[in-house]
């Protein structure tokens, strides 16, 4: 008995080797690692939480855009604002889609949102306070997540490295309508071009705080490019946006509020000015302006929803029950 | 199909509201009184429940159910652009200004779809019944002498069918599931169920049009109406409710308590800003 043990001991190590040899080399290849293949429980991890809160994201992100379908100032924007919220939606489905593959539940991770114990973006805490938000969400918000996510198409893990191919299609049309917004209102009445730069003013500063702390600030970065789960580094991915924010505030006849902000001849990058990251970390730990409305209205879903959840659930197995003894008597 | 079929208004081709706008600016279409009159019925109807529906996204009780009616929603706000686009023609109005700047007395939505969401259960139930009726209304409208309001027809006619199967899978799903999505979904016909009643009065304009072959006749419909939705209720082992019909008035202007503040809503930021574009 006891040698059996040690000899189930003893493949399990030699599998378990083998699959981590596996997985090194599928990543110094740059190639994917499937959901069945062996990986590291740290990379198993890591991938599970950022997954799961950019998951939650999209659906809490959801809320400050939902807010304002209903008072739409044209038929066009709302048919327009309606189709964006609805695919923040489906890319929420796909991530979680993508996170369930590493051995997470969806029912467990809407359980740990709804409980406080998930993080979620953070930028999704500040209020969409005019129509312009909705403009500026789509210019600086969208725009920085694409930033952040087109080198995830390339990240290591097949279903998280997929899921974002189809979702940055669509972040790039969502962009594009923010962007449009702005610009309608920029070239409108006196009241509307304030509108749309007091929106810049409020988003800027936190779409540049989207790509996360300091790189001297973020001890999981360095391991997460070591496994190609990230590309770049935050500080090099926010110089990036800057630049591209710059060229293109330009176009909608509007400024961005940082007179800091330069090209550096010598490192060939844009730098901007200081970024208020105790601010940052207050929303992200929960004190934010809206933390707590987000949180309840998403609790509020989920709990109005539970009976209709429940009803399926039975009918399903009623169903497959009645196949069931179909198929019998056949 | 090519795609320059896309903008030439026949039915069966894939229309957009840009498309019926276009032409009605252009001057090719433009519709008599009683037609325009006819089609603000039509797109009230759908503008409002697309309206309601919009609610839902964020707020469903599954992301699926995110989805699933937010794309009933922009499908109905979609055939309500048309139908607008194509009322405004005999006035010299965009959808815009139908939708934003008119008051409440001059909308024509019938009571059906001005009622609240309630729980999913009513959302439900009120989805049902106008889905089967659209259905039918938009089948037959297909047929209609006046070409853009067929083609309009065509194409909604394809979507309301997936609307109706939506709406039947949850009726089946919420009347077989629990004891409690049971009483809610009976529960629900009874609050719904008085204003089905409306949607099929005939008036004077409905009998001029269906006469020149333009409209479909309200009352017509229930025949099929009634089958069809029985059909269903009986395999979710329900019955119509037996509860008194409401009067209606919607297409007079006369509106349930609740398109107020539906408008209220909808319309405070375009009026805040009058003659702005967006």
């Amino acid at each position: 008995m006891a040698s059996q043990i040690l000899q189930s001991e003893q493949d399990e190590g030699a599998l378990e080797a083998e699959g981590k040899a596996y997985f090194d080399r599928i990543i110094s290849e740059d190639s994917r690692i499937e959901p069945r293949d062996w990986m590291p429980a740290g990379y198993r991890k890591t991938l599970l939480r950022q997954i799961s809160q950019h998951a939650h994201s999209e659906i809490i992100g959801m809320q400050p855009e939902a807010n304002w379908i209903s008072r739409a100032p044209s038929l066009k924007r709302k048919a327009i604002l309606m189709a964006k919220v609805q695919d923040e939606a489906g890319h929420g489905l796909y991530l979680y889609s993508a996170a369930e593959t590493l051995g997470q539940s969806r029912d467990q991770m809407m359980e740990d949102l709804i409980a406080g114990k998930a993080r979620y973006s953070s930028i999704f805490n500040y209020p969409a306070l005019t129509w312009a938000d909705m403009g500026a969400i789509g210019w600086l918000v969208d725009g920085a997540a694409i930033c952040n996510q087109v080198p995830l198409c390339r990240a290591s893990y097949g279903p998280y490295g997929r899921a974002m191919v189809r979702i940055c299609k669509e972040e790039s049309f969502h962009q594009r309508q923010g962007f449009e917004i702005l610009l309608e209102l920029s070239h409108g009445t006196p009241e509307q071009k304030q509108m749309a730069q007091d929106a810049v003013n409020r988003w800027y500063a936190p779409s540049l705080m989207m790509f996360g702390p300091p790189d001297d600030d973020s001890p999981n970065s360095k391991q997460s490019m070591a496994w190609n789960i990230k590309r770049f580094s935050n500080d090099e991915l926010r110089s990036r946006f800057v630049g591209m924010m710059v060229e293109q505030v330009r176009v909608l006849g509007l400024t961005l509020p940082d007179s800091e902000i330069r090209f550096n001849e010598e490192t060939k990058k844009w730098e901007h000015g200081p970024l208020d990251w105790d601010e940052f970390k207050e929303v992200l730990n929960g004190r934010g302006p809206c933390n707590a409305q987000r949180l309840e209205r998403r609790r509020e879903a989920h709990d109005n929803g539970a009976w209709v959840r429940e009803a399926a659930a039975a009918y399903a197995e009623k169903q497959s029950r009645k196949q069931a003894e179909k198929e019998l008597a056949a | 199909m090519s795609n320059e079929s896309a903008t030439r208004i026949t039915p069966g081709n894939a229309l957009r509201p840009e498309d019926i706008a276009l032409e009605v600016n252009t001057g090719l279409v433009k519709p008599g009184e009683d037609a325009a009159e006819y089609a603000l019925r039509l797109g009230d109807d759908a503008l409002i429940l697309a309206q309601r529906l919009g609610h839902w996204i964020s707020r469903a009780p599954e992301l699926e159910e995110d989805v699933a009616l937010g794309n009933i929603a922009l499908d109905q706000l979609g055939h309500a652009r048309s139908f607008l686009s194509y009322a405004g023609g005999a006035w010299g109005k965009s959808e815009d200004d139908l939708a934003y700047f008119r008051r409440e007395p001059e909308f024509r939505s019938a009571h059906l779809f001005e009622q609240p969401n309630g729980d999913f259960a009513v959302t439900i139930a009120r989805q049902f019944l106008v889905s089967y009726y659209q259905f039918e209304l938009y089948r037959r409208l297909t047929e209609s002498a006046d070409s853009t309001l067929s083609a309009i027809a065509a194409k909604a006619v394809k979507e309301v069918d997936y609307h109706r199967d939506h709406s039947a899978q949850w009726v089946l799903r919420l009347a077989l599931g629990t004891e409690e999505s049971r009483e809610r979904i009976q529960h629900a016909f009874k609050l719904i169920w008085p204003y089905v009643d409306e949607l099929f009065h005939d008036d004077e304009l409905t009998t001029r049009l269906t006469e020149a072959g333009v409209a479909v006749e309200p009352s017509s419909l229930r025949g099929d109406f009634d089958r069809l939705t029985a059909e269903v209720l009986a395999e979710a082992e329900l019955e119509a409710p037996e509860v008194p019909a409401a009067p209606g008035g919607g297409r007079r202007g006369r509106h349930s308590e609740h398109l107020g503040y539906i408008l209220a809503e909808m319309q405070v930021l375009a009026r805040e800003h009058p003659g702005a574009k967006w």
